[in-house]
C-alpha cells in the first residue's frame, strides 16, 4: 500500500514545472487567440466565441475531421490485429527473439519526415521500387500524386509500415509475462487454441492492448509530418488530414483565430475520445 | 483412476546431453498404486518437477516410458491422458465467473450441459465455493483462487492422477493447513491417485501415504513417512527430514569396532560394508544427555514450546538433541549418549548397518 | 521451421523493403537515379555520404540533433525519476489527476503548439537553441519516462526501501545508490524511449531553431526543396539518421519486451 504523504508534491514539482511550461504557457496562449480576431501588425478584437461556430458549421472542417476519423479507424482496424497476430506467431524465446525485435523497432527510430520522403522515393512510379514494381512489373496503374484513391492507400500502408511494430511490442510484452504454467493448465484442461487465445492471452494482453490503442488514436490523430511529405495532403485535399489542414489554416493563410479555436476543437475530441476509451477498457478493474 | 509405472525414465534438458551431469532426471523406476497419495519430495531443482511434467505429459522423456494401468501413455499430449495439475502459482481464467472456471475442462470436452451443472455444484460444494459460484474468478483470494484451480482438476470424473506442484507455495501461512487438510479430506472421499510435489517436508509427511524423496535427479528412498524418519537410508534423506535433521557425524573403524572421535559407539546392529567415507546417523530425539557417555559442552539451548533444541560440541563437532526434559545451560559441561536402536552406519552416505543384535 | 514462424518473417522483409530502397539509392549517383529503374547500384559512389561529412551544413544538423536529444533524455530521466517514486509509493492530495493530466500532454497535438512554443520561446530567449527543443520534447516525454518508471518502481518491494533506512541511508543516499541501480532496466528503457521520440519529433525542432541548432531532419527538408531533385543525397542523410536509434535499440534489446510487461495503466 502507499502511504499518505504529501512530500509526494515536492517530488513531482520539477516535472510539474516543465510540463507546465510547455504545456500551461501554449495552451492559454492558444486559448486567446481562438477568441480574436487580428489584421496583422498585431492588432487583436474580442470576437467571443464566432470562430467556434463557424468552424464547427464549416463544411472544411467537417470534410478534413471525417478523413481523419476515417484514417485513424482504417489504422487501428488494421494495426492492432496485425500487430496481435504477428507477436503471437512470434517465438517465445531463444536467439532469433532480440533480433527480431530490433529489425522489428526500426521504423519506430526513423524521424517522421524521414519516412515520408522514404516512402515518396519508394513510391515514385518511375524509379520507386514499388512504384516501379506496379506499375512495370504487375501491370497496375499507380500514380498517387495523380491518383486520391492511390494516396489514401499509400498513406495507409506507410501507417501500417511506421506503426505496426509498437502494436506488435506491446502485444509481446503481454504475452511473454503470462506464466508458462496458464500454458500447461489449458493444455491439461482440453482447451482448444482459440480458447487459449480468447481466455489466457487476450486477457492478459487487455491492459497492454489498451496503452497500444490509446497511443495508437492519439497519435494517429495528431499525424502530421508524415503524409505532409509523402503528399502533401494531395492530390486536391485528398489526403488533407486535421493537422494538415491546421496547419494550412494557421501557417499558410494567416488566420490565427481560426486556427486556434480550430486547435481547442480538435484537441478537445482527442481527449473526450481518449477518456472514454481509457474508462471503457478499464472499468472491470475497479 | 490408474497405476502408475514410470519405467527406466530419464530426461535431460540439453539436446545432446554427454555425461550424467547433462540430466535432470537420472534413472526412475516408479510404481504408484491406484488411489494412493504420493508426495515427491525434495530440494529446489533436484528434478522433482521435471518428473511431475513428464507424467502429466507436459514433458517428453529423453528416454524411458509412463504406463498408466499398464499402458503406455508416454506420446499422448497431455488432454489425452486424463490427468489434473494444480500449479505453484493459482491458474484461473481471469474473465471467466467461478462457475465457468470449474466448467470450463468438462465444456472442452463436450459433456452435456446437464451433467456439467451437477458435477461442477457438486465439487463447489465439496471445496466450500457455492456462493461464489457466480462471482469473477479474479476478484477472489489467492487460497479461494488455488481451490478452483484444485476443482479444475476435481470435476472430471475421468482423471486418472492429480498433481499438485507445490500448490500450497503462495498461501498465507494460517489458510495453509486448512486448505492441506481440505486435499486429505479430498483425497480420502473421492480415492483418486494424487501426487504431491514439494519442498516442505511436513507438506508432505502429511499428506501423503508415500513419500518419495530425490535428490539431483536421482530418487534416494521410498517410504512411509514413519520409515523416511526412523532408517533414513541415505544421509541426505536424514538431513532433509527432520527439524533439525539427523546428526552426521564421521567416524573411523578401529579393529571392527566404530569410534566417534575416539568414542566407541554402538551400532543398531552389523555393518554389511565399510570400505568408504564412514559416518554414523543419529536423530536428535534419540541424543541423551546425561551424566555418561561423550563428553561435550552445550552452545545453544532453543526453546520450541514443548520440547528444546541443545546444540552440543563434541571437540569442533556439532551435535544437536532434542530433549522434553529440563534442558541444561549453555556453556556446562555434559556427556552425551546415542541410542544404540537408532544409530545407523553410512558408507559414503548409503546405510551400511542392517538391523538385529550385534 | 514452423509455418507460422513465416509471418514474422515476412512482416520484417515488408519493413525492410524502403529502408533498403532508402540504402541503394544513397549509392546512386543522381544521373543513374535520374537515368530510370535499378534494382541494385550500378554506378557504386560514396559521393553522397562524402558531401554530407564535409559540409557543416550537414554534419552540425546531425550533431544538433544528436546534442537535444542526448540533452532531453537527461532532463527527462531527471525530472521523472523522483515523480514517478512518488506516485509510485506515496498517496497525496491530486495524484490521479495529476498523472492523469500529465498523461494528456501527449494528446496535444504539435500542430497546435508549433506556433504559442514558438512566440514562448522566442520570448524567453531561448529561440534556436539546443536547449529549447529539449525542453520542448519535455512536453511529451517525461508523462512517457513517468509512467514507464512508475511501472518499474511499483514492481521493487517497499520492503526495500525500508530495510534500507533501518540500515541508516539518508533518502538521498538510499534513491542514488539502492533505488535506482535496482530498476536500471526501466531507466533504460525509459531512456531509450525518450531517445526515440525526441530523435523522430521534427515538426517542433524545426519550429524552435533556425541556424545554430537546426536538426538534420530540417536540413533535409530544406535542402530537398531549395537543390530540388538531389534525391540521393536525400536517402544519405536519411539513412543517417537511422543510424543512432539502431544503436540505442541494439543495447536495449533485451529489455525492451520486458520493460512494457511491467508498464501499468
Amino acid at each position: 500500500m502507499r502511504t499518505v504523504n504529501q512530500r509526494g508534491w515536492l517530488f513531482v514539482l520539477p516535472v510539474l514545472l516543465l510540463v507546465a511550461f510547455n504545456a500551461l504557457v501554449p495552451l492559454m496562449t492558444v486559448v486567446n487567440y481562438s477568441v480574436q480576431e487580428t489584421f496583422g501588425n498585431n492588432q487583436f478584437f474580442w470576437v467571443g466565441l464566432r470562430w467556434f461556430e463557424e468552424i464547427l458549421q464549416s463544411e472544411r472542417f467537417h470534410a478534413a475531421l471525417g478523413r481523419q476519423m476515417l484514417f485513424t479507424v482504417t489504422i487501428l482496424i488494421i494495426e492492432i490485429p496485425l500487430g496481435v497476430a504477428i507477436a503471437l506467431a512470434m517465438p517465445r524465446r531463444g536467439f532469433w527473439v532480440p533480433v527480431c525485435l530490433v529489425l522489428m523497432s526500426l521504423p519506430l527510430l526513423i524521424p517522421w519526415n524521414v519516412v515520408g520522403a522514404m516512402w515518396n522515393i519508394f513510391t515514385l512510379p518511375d524509379i520507386g521500387l514499388l512504384g516501379y514494381t506496379l506499375n512495370n512489373v504487375l501491370g497496375i496503374d499507380y500514380n498517387m500524386t495523380q491518383d486520391p484513391f492511390a494516396a489514401w492507400i499509400t498513406v495507409i500502408v506507410m501507417d501500417v509500415w511506421h506503426w505496426t511494430s509498437l502494436v506488435v511490442l506491446l502485444s509481446y510484452a503481454g504475452l511473454i509475462s503470462i506464466p508458462e504454467a496458464y500454458y500447461q493448465a489449458a493444455k491439461i484442461d482440453g482447451a482448444s487454441n482459440w480458447s487459449v487465445f480468447r481466455h489466457i492471452q487476450l486477457p492478459k494482453m487487455k491492459r497492454v492492448l489498451t496503452i497500444a490503442v490509446l497511443l495508437r488514436f492519439m497519435d494517429s490523430f495528431n499525424i502530421y509530418t508524415e503524409p505532409f511529405v509523402l503528399t502533401g495532403g494531395g492530390p486536391g485535399n485528398s489526403t488533407t488530414l486535421l493537422s494538415i489542414d491546421l496547419v494550412k489554416v494557421a501557417l499558410g493563410q494567416f488566420d490565427l483565430g481560426p486556427a486556434a479555436a480550430m486547435s481547442l476543437i480538435y484537441f478537445a475530441i482527442t481527449l473526450a475520445v481518449s477518456w472514454l476509451f481509457y474508462t471503457l477498457m478499464t472499468r472491470d478493474d475497479r | 483412476m490408474a497405476r502408475i509405472t514410470l519405467d527406466n525414465l530419464k530426461h535431460s534438458y540439453s539436446a545432446n546431453p554427454v555425461s550424467m551431469d547433462d540430466y535432470a532426471l537420472k534413472e526412475i523406476d516408479l510404481d504408484w498404486t491406484d488411489g494412493g497419495a504420493y508426495a515427491l519430495l525434495g530440494p529446489s531443482g533436484c528434478g522433482k518437477s521435471t518428473l511431475l511434467n513428464i507424467i502429466s505429459g507436459l514433458l517428453n522423456p529423453t528416454s524411458g516410458r509412463v504406463l498408466f494401468d499398464g499402458e503406455d501413455v508416454t506420446a499422448l499430449p497431455p488432454d489425452k491422458r486424463n490427468i489434473a495439475q494444480v500449479f505453484q502459482f493459482p491458474v484461473i481464467y481471469d474473465t471467466m465467473t467461478v462457475y465457468d472456471n470449474l466448467a470450463f475442462p468438462l465444456r472442452n470436452r463436450g459433456v452435456d450441459r446437464k451433467q456439467i451443472d451437477n458435477r461442477v455444484h457438486e465439487i463447489a460444494t465439496m471445496l466450500e465455493l457455492t456462493d461464489s459460484l457466480s462471482t469473477r474468478a479474479s476478484h477472489l483470494t489467492p487460497d479461494n483462487k488455488q481451490k478452483i484451480s484444485m476443482g479444475r482438476g476435481l470435476v472430471r470424473n475421468d482423471v486418472n492422477v492429480i498433481m499438485f506442484d507445490e500448490p500450497l507455495t503462495v498461501i498465507d501461512p494460517e489458510l495453509k493447513w486448512k486448505l492441506r487438510s481440505k486435499l486429505k479430506e479430498l483425497h480420502q472421499s473421492i480415492a483418486s491417485t494424487m501426487i504431491y510435489v514439494t519442498h516442505d517436508q511436513t507438506e508432505a509427511l502429511t499428506f501423503a501415504d508415500q513419500v518419495v524423496v530425490m535428490q539431483e535427479g536421482e530418487i534416494v528412498q521410498i517410504g512411509t513417512p514413519i520409515e523416511l524418519f526412523e532408517r533414513p537410508l541415505h544421509t541426505f534423506v536424514g538431513h532433509f527430514i527432520g527439524s533439525p535433521g539427523m546428526n552426521i557425524l564421521p567416524v573411523e573403524m578401529v579393529d571392527g569396532s566404530v569410534r566417534f572421535l575416539d568414542h566407541p559407539v554402538e551400532l543398531e546392529g552389523p555393518v554389511k560394508d565399510s570400505k568408504g567415507s564412514l559416518e554414523i546417523g543419529i536423530r536428535p530425539e534419540y541424543v541423551r544427555i546425561g551424566t555418561k557417555g561423550i563428553p561435550g559442552v552445550i552452545r545453544k539451548v532453543a526453546d520450541i514450546g514443548r520440547r528444546t533444541v541443545i546444540e552440543a560440541c563434541v571437540n569442533d563437532i556439532l551435535v544437536n538433541a532434542i530433549t522434553e526434559e529440563v534442558p541444561p545451560e549453555t556453556g556446562q559441561e555434559v556427556h552425551l549418549e546415542f541410542e544404540p536402536s537408532q544409530t545407523r552406519l553410512y558408507t559414503d552416505s548409503w546405510i551400511a548397518t542392517e538391523v538385529g543384535a550385534q | 521451421m514452423k509455418p507460422r514462424n513465416l509471418v514474422p518473417i515476412i512482416y520484417i522483409l515488408f519493413l525492410l523493403l524502403p529502408i533498403y530502397w532508402l540504402i541503394a539509392m544513397s549509392f546512386k549517383t543522381t544521373n543513374e537515379i535520374l537515368g530510370g529503374f535499378s534494382l541494385f547500384p550500378q554506378d557504386f559512389t560514396l559521393d553522397n555520404y562524402r558531401t554530407i561529412f564535409t559540409e557543416p551544413v550537414w554534419y552540425w544538423g546531425y550533431f544538433n540533433s544528436i546534442l537535444y536529444v542526448s540533452l532531453n533524455t537527461v532532463i527527462s530521466l531527471v525530472a521523472a525519476l523522483p515523480a514517478a517514486y512518488a506516485f509510485s509509493r506515496y498517496s497525496f492530495i491530486g495524484d490521479k489527476h495529476l498523472f492523469f493530466w500529465l498523461l494528456t500532454n501527449r494528446m496535444a497535438p504539435a500542430a497546435v503548439f508549433a506556433l504559442p512554443f514558438f512566440q514562448l520561446y522566442s520570448s524567453v530567449g531561448l529561440f534556436d537553441t539546443h536547449l529549447a527543443v529539449a525542453l520542448a520534447h519535455c512536453l511529451f516525454n517525461i508523462p512517457l519516462a513517468v509512467w514507464i518508471l512508475e511501472g518499474f518502481m511499483s514492481s521493487v518491494p517497499k520492503e526495500l526501501d525500508e530495510t534500507a533506512y533501518v540500515d541508516g541511508y539518508s533518502f538521498h543516499r538510499f534513491f542514488i545508490t539502492v533505488f535506482i541501480p535496482s530498476i536500471k532496466a526501466g531507466v533504460g528503457v525509459a531512456a531509450f524511449f525518450c531517445f526515440m521520440f525526441s530523435w523522430v519529433e521534427l515538426l517542433l525542432a524545426k519550429t524552435l531553431t533556425a541556424v545554430d541548432a537546426k536538426p538534420i531532419a530540417a536540413t533535409m527538408t530544406r535542402t530537398a526543396s531549395s537543390a530540388g531533385y538531389e534525391l540521393g543525397l536525400l536517402a544519405a542523410a536519411g539513412v543517417l539518421t537511422i543510424i543512432p536509434g539502431a544503436i540505442v535499440i541494439y543495447f536495449v534489446r533485451n529489455y525492451i519486451a520486458k520493460g512494457f510487461a511491467l508498464g501499468r495503466v
